[in-house]
């Protein structure tokens, strides 16, 4: 039986029977059965989205609740010494992008962090959860409570229409900015719902119990204008919006600076009392200073061929040296057209605007261009 | 006479001209097309070597001569419009043309029972 071997069967979300009622097409994903795209195909699925609103199993991710042991802020400064983050004056009702350091100012991985009442609620990648958990265990386990919520699913509503479409069951979404988050019920469950996302439109987030998450999904499908999403256009709507990916934009060698997530490191942890003290800072802090040796830019191919992950960056159409590599690429369905990003050294070689990348052995010009490549729609 | 490939590849005969295209099944798998890559006209390929690009918007796929010959014509209609291979794969969607090199490798071609049966198989597995 030396060659018999034992496959590790993908896990399932709760809303597993809901994709296949919807014909969604299942692969794995960071351990589970995802549905990539359903029978509309990923580019409507996409354009569904930035004109109505798009509905997402996001239950894979990992949702962890953070209390201090003994009251106060014990949680906030733990939470500050793994995060370059201001979690202490993080506002109750509040959430904020964070990133979890390792020693060499990389990044283990990207989170949110919400603030309700006396707890911290975090949302973690799904190929990341894991060593998320051990992390935390190790690291702020003394002063902190840990609970991983495998009970919960988690939804994503994006679009223009998904504040009407999540005010016919829960009224008070209407008075929420981006990134407040709240208690409240949803057809009678106790929810937690926070107005963010990762597709550059307007939306909201809910974490429910498993066990009424695929009620709450065919409540908020009935409305008309809410469609259901897989994860192809996901990829394509956070690409656009300029959001990095963790695992293909941001990894373990890639500093918040380098990344171009500077916004997301407060004042407050840059200088003074509570600056430095997490993973990396003196390399994070002397990078803020004077500035990163290669920077995450934006690139828009010319012509109409894609240009992908891991594709090599030239600042010529000779060059025999890399400059850098494509890290996300695609197409964008609102844009239509390819779009990429990518890492480049040194930044100053982009003084010409275009460089060239390798496709199918022959160099291809692409134009350096902001981020994000849409307009975003966040309500602030 | 409309022939298949193991590959997901149609070809249809007239005269000493073939046309090539993906077949149903092939669109289906790949889902939404943003990009397709024709050969040069006047390009000589081998039976089996890659001939074409299809791109979807997860990831480029291979599309390859079902025999040897000459590429005598391409299909601009589906440069400018990669949609039209998704939605008429085996009309309006054709690829490219050949001159046919040697007539006794379209006979070795599948048929079309033989190709329903491979699909059949595939999506039953």
């Amino acid at each position: 039986m030396s060659d018999v071997v034992t496959a590790v069967p993908l896990k399932r979300t709760p809303l597993y029977r809901l994709h296949l009622d919807l014909g969604g097409r299942m692969v794995p994903f960071a351990g589970y059965e995802m549905p990539v795209q359903y029978p509309s195909g990923i580019l409507k699925e996409h354009l569904h989205v930035r004109a109505a609103a798009g509905l997402f199993d996001v239950s894979h991710m990992g949702q962890f609740e953070i209390r201090s042991r003994t009251g106060g802020e014990d949680a906030a400064r733990a939470l500050e010494s793994i995060v370059p983050m201001d979690i202490v004056g993080l506002a109750p009702g509040r959430q904020r992008y964070a990133l979890l350091t390792n020693e060499d100012g990389g990044v283990r991985d990207d989170l949110m962090i919400a603030r309700l009442g006396e707890v911290f609620l975090v949302v973690a990648n799904a190929g990341c959860k894991d060593a998320d958990e051990s992390y935390l265990r190790q690291t702020v386990s003394p002063t902190c409570t840990i609970e991983r919520l495998d009970d919960r699913a988690l939804l994503a509503l994006q679009g223009p229409a998904a504040e009407a479409a999540l005010a016919r069951l829960a009224p008070d979404v209407r008075s929420m900015r981006f990134m407040d988050v709240r208690a409240m019920e949803v057809m009678d469950v106790a929810c937690t719902v926070s107005r963010s996302g990762y597709t550059g439109a307007d939306g909201f987030e809910i974490s429910l119990p498993a066990s009424h998450a695929e009620a709450v999904a065919r409540a908020l499908l009935a409305n008309g204008d809410v469609a259901m999403i897989g994860l192809g256009a996901r990829d394509s709507l956070r690409l656009e919006a300029g959001l990095c990916l963790y695992g293909s934009d941001l990894d373990a060698t890639t500093t918040p600076v380098e990344a171009g997530l500077e916004w997301s490191i407060q004042k407050v942890r840059r200088a003074g009392n509570r600056a430095g003290n997490f993973p990396g800072a003196e390399k994070i802090l002397r990078q803020l200073a004077n500035g990163a040796p290669r920077r995450r830019v934006g690139l828009r191919p010319e012509g109409r061929a894609p240009i992908r992950h891991g594709a090599r960056l030239f600042a010529d159409q000779g060059a025999a040296d890399a400059i850098g590599v494509v890290t996300s690429g695609g197409f964008g369905p609102s844009v239509n057209a390819p779009i990429a990003m990518g890492y480049v050294t040194p930044p100053g070689a982009l003084a010409g605007g275009t460089i060239y990348a390798d496709l199918r052995g022959a160099r291809v010009p692409l134009r350096l261009s902001e981020l994000p490549f849409i307009s975003t729609t966040y309500k602030r | 006479m409309l022939k298949f490939t193991q590959d997901h590849e149609w070809l249809s005969v007239e005269g000493d001209t073939a046309t090539i295209g993906i077949t149903q099944h092939a669109q289906e798998q790949l889902g939404d097309l943003v990009f397709v890559e024709l050969p040069k006209p006047g390009r000589s390929v081998d039976a089996g070597g890659a001939a074409a690009v299809v791109e979807s918007v997860k990831a480029a796929s291979d599309v390859y001569a079902p025999i040897a010959g000459e590429i005598v014509e391409i299909n601009q209609g589906v440069v400018d419009d990669p949609s039209l291979v998704n939605a008429d794969p085996m009309g309006k969607g054709w690829l490219f043309k050949m001159k046919i090199a040697d007539r006794s490798q379209v006979e070795a071609l599948m048929d079309e029972q033989a190709y329903r049966t491979l699909i059949d198989s595939a999506e039953s597995a």
